[in-house]
């Protein structure tokens, strides 16, 4: 097999100071908006006794779910022995660890006391999932960092059994990081959209979903910043057709959660509140997650000459990544607006909103500190290509440069 | 410190923050035998005059200083919807008084460690009244699923949150059934030392642990006795010479959603 070439960022066009820049003032602005939460208390959020986990669980799950999906691409090409895929394979690995550091630092800014994070990383119960998910994304990090190296250091790459094994670690250990991830929910019996096992594969489809489509943008943003598309034809396509495989599978799992939900007996109102009466969520969940972020994209692509275009890649990996969070706040925030039935058949009312549907209004400290998870990914991504050889040279130059490491 | 402070003196007074005793398996030895000298100070101010506390024909006996919580008790309560007003809140009132917490005008995101419900059935129209709170749960999914293990049941079966380890990741509140506890939103002052609260963590009601401790019932129990229907009893479930005992196995009782499986200390009749 050839040797791959690869080359550092070594662009300085206003496009990437520009992009780096607009990274960093979010990242600064979520930073504040953390502090101010911090400071005055979770009274500056949206987020009250009802909706205990708001917009920053949004974006953050949504990251950590994007981040295990992130590493198809290295999966694709070094488990399932895809050569194809190979030369994206450590821009793959990173995008992995960039954004799950954003999603975890949003998790954290987001703790009622997020000073005790030594408490949080010391003392454990290990019959909480959300025990067993530190582990996993510290673990996650562990393996995929080695992964990189096994493939970018010149002595650890010559063994091809290395990087096949590290590779395939890392290929069972984010399956279950996003089992984990989607168990976080599936454990709350207490809550009637999560109770159910299928939020495991759900969550493990839609991080197959997110994370190619966050590798499309990334590459198609990096292209411009480089004058050359990264992207060969052979690539383009593969990536088309498993976007829209996953996008697919996304619908089926979603339809078989709200199927299931529908069947079971007691489920039935939280069902009619989701798919019919929620307001918001019906809108969001209809209109974002259904119209924009999936059947507009899958059209996209499916369309006969447009569908082969990296437009049409890019902007599909841009709507998925829209209905993705549309996904997300429909999940967790439609699943907590929906009153707890501690009196089924009854009607109940209190001092605590029982028997009533939450309302919600996003404040924009929230949605500082969600935005900036992204950016927190975007940066680390950013500043790591600089300095590390991540990037495959432009196809056209393959094989110019024979010395760089495969 | 969401404990309030660091002293002795506003951990040792019963185990709200859930610092006292009982946990046994988490806490250092160090810590304990701090913790201890602190609870014995408070015990033996209280001793004169509180050893004993009697409601109906039931003795509940002050735990001393050094004496372990046991699992020989599970504590629990006995409410009776018949006897409950409608638009009595004595319960509520006598819990915010003695734990201080209180309204402040934003019910989303006020604490509420009781709360008065009214029910009604749509089909007849019929209507009943009861408290609700902190269920203390024999198989609590507030604690499996607290990832520091802030979140703990005493052997004797109150379910407390420790303050100094809960991080305010609120997976408590989305585990919780009973929608029983709360996250403090906001910067508190006028703090009970016996109740330890703080911004940024979580709490619910702790059954007046430190109350219980002292051989006293909690707060709620004794207003609604004091001053309005008698609709409440407290007292040792696994007694069966207790009032309560007595009472669960005679009457048909309920507990809230016993369908979900946390097997809850909290009983209800005539609901
Ligand atoms: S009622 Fe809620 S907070 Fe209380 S023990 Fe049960 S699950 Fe935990
Ligand atoms: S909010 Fe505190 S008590 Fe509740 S699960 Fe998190 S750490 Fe545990």
């Amino acid at each position: 097999m050839a040797r791959i070439a690869y080359q550092k960022l070594e662009d300085h066009s206003p496009l990437f100071w520009g992009l780096l820049a607009l990274h960093g003032a979010i990242v600064l602005a979520g930073l504040g908006a953390a502090y101010v939460m911090e400071h005055r208390g979770h009274i500056v959020t949206g987020m009250d006794n009802q909706i205990v986990w708001g917009m920053p669980h949004v974006f953050a799950v949504f990251l950590i779910v994007a981040a295990s999906g992130a590493l198809n691409v290295a999966s694709v090409s070094s488990v399932f022995n895809r050569p194809e895929y190979k030369p994206y394979a450590r821009l793959s690995g990173l995008l992995a660890i960039a954004l799950l550091v954003g999603g975890l630092a949003v998790l954290v800014l987001d703790l009622g006391r997020p000073d005790r994070l030594i408490v949080a990383m010391t003392t454990y119960n290990f019959k909480s999932i959300f025990a067993w998910n530190i582990y996993l994304y510290i673990g996650f990090l562990a393996v995929v960092a080695a992964y990189l190296f096994a493939m970018m250091d010149r002595r650890a790459s010559r063994s091809s059994l290395l990087g096949k094994t590290v590779g395939g670690l890392a290929f069972v250990w984010r399956l279950i990081l996003t089992t984990g991830t989607g168990s976080i929910f599936g454990w709350l019996v207490a809550r009637e959209t999560y109770d159910a096992a299928i939020m495991a594969p759900l969550f493990i489809a839609a991080s197959l979903l997110y994370g190619s489509a966050f590798t499309v943008l990334v590459l198609a943003t990096l292209g411009r910043l480089m004058r050359h598309d990264l992207m060969t034809d052979e690539i383009a396509g593969k990536l088309r057709g498993l976007l829209a495989i996953f996008a697919l599978a996304v619908l089926y799992f979603t339809a078989v959660h709200h199927l299931t939900n529908l069947y079971a007996s007691g489920h039935q109102g939280v069902e009619r509140f989701l798919l019919l009466e929620g307001g918001i969520y019906t809108a969001v969940f209809w209109v974002g997650q259904i119209l924009v972020g999936s059947v507009l994209p899958l059209a996209a692509l499916a369309a006969r000459r447009f569908g082969r275009s990296r437009a049409a890649i890019t902007i599909a990996s841009a709507l998925f990544l829209i209905g993705g969070l549309a996904q997300m706040y429909v999940i967790i925030i439609g699943g907590q607006a929906y009153p707890l039935n501690l009196f089924p058949g009854m009607e109940v009312t209190s001092s605590f909103q029982d028997g009533q549907v939450a309302r919600y209004n996003t404040s924009l400290p929230e949605i500082l500190l969600g935005l900036s998870g992204l950016s927190i990914a975007m940066l680390v991504a950013g500043i790591a290509l600089k300095l590390l050889p991540f990037l495959p040279r432009p196809a056209r130059d393959q094989g110019a440069i024979p010395t760089a490491a495969a | 410190m969401s404990c309030g402070s660091k002293s002795g003196a506003s951990c040792g007074s019963g185990g709200a923050c859930g610092c006292a005793t009982g946990r046994g398996d988490v806490i250092d030895d160090a810590r304990r035998a701090f913790l201890r000298g602190a609870t014995a100070t408070a015990v033996t101010t209280l001793a004169a005059g509180v050893t004993l506390y009697s409601f109906g024909a039931e003795p509940a006996a002050a735990r001393g200083p050094d004496e372990k919580v046991t699992s020989k008790v599970r504590w629990g309560l006995l409410i009776d919807a018949s006897k409950c007003g409608d638009g009595c809140s004595a319960c509520v009132t006598a819990c915010q008084t003695e734990n201080g917490w209180r309204d402040t005008g934003h019910p989303e995101t006020d604490a509420q460690w009781i709360r008065k419900l009214t029910v009604n059935n749509p089909k007849n129209g019929a209507t009943f009244s009861l408290p609700m709170m902190c269920q203390h749960c024999a198989d609590p999914p507030c604690v499996d699923v607290c990832p520091t293990g802030a979140s703990f049941k005493r052997a004797d079966g109150i379910v407390l949150v420790d303050k100094h380890t809960c991080i305010g990741c609120r997976y408590c509140m989305m585990a919780c059934p009973y929608k029983a506890r709360s996250f403090i939103h906001e910067p508190l002052e006028d703090q009970k030392p016996h109740a330890p609260r703080g911004k940024g963590t979580v709490e619910s009601c702790t059954m007046c642990v430190h109350r219980v401790d002292e051989g006293r019932i909690p707060a709620c129990v004794e207003a609604c006795n004091d001053t309005a229907g008698g609709a409440m009893l407290f007292g040792d479930l696994n007694d069966p010479l207790s009032e309560i005992a007595k009472r669960v196995a005679a009457f048909r009782t309920t507990r809230i959603r016993a369908d979900l499986g946390c097997n809850p200390g909290v009983y209800y009749r005539n609901i």
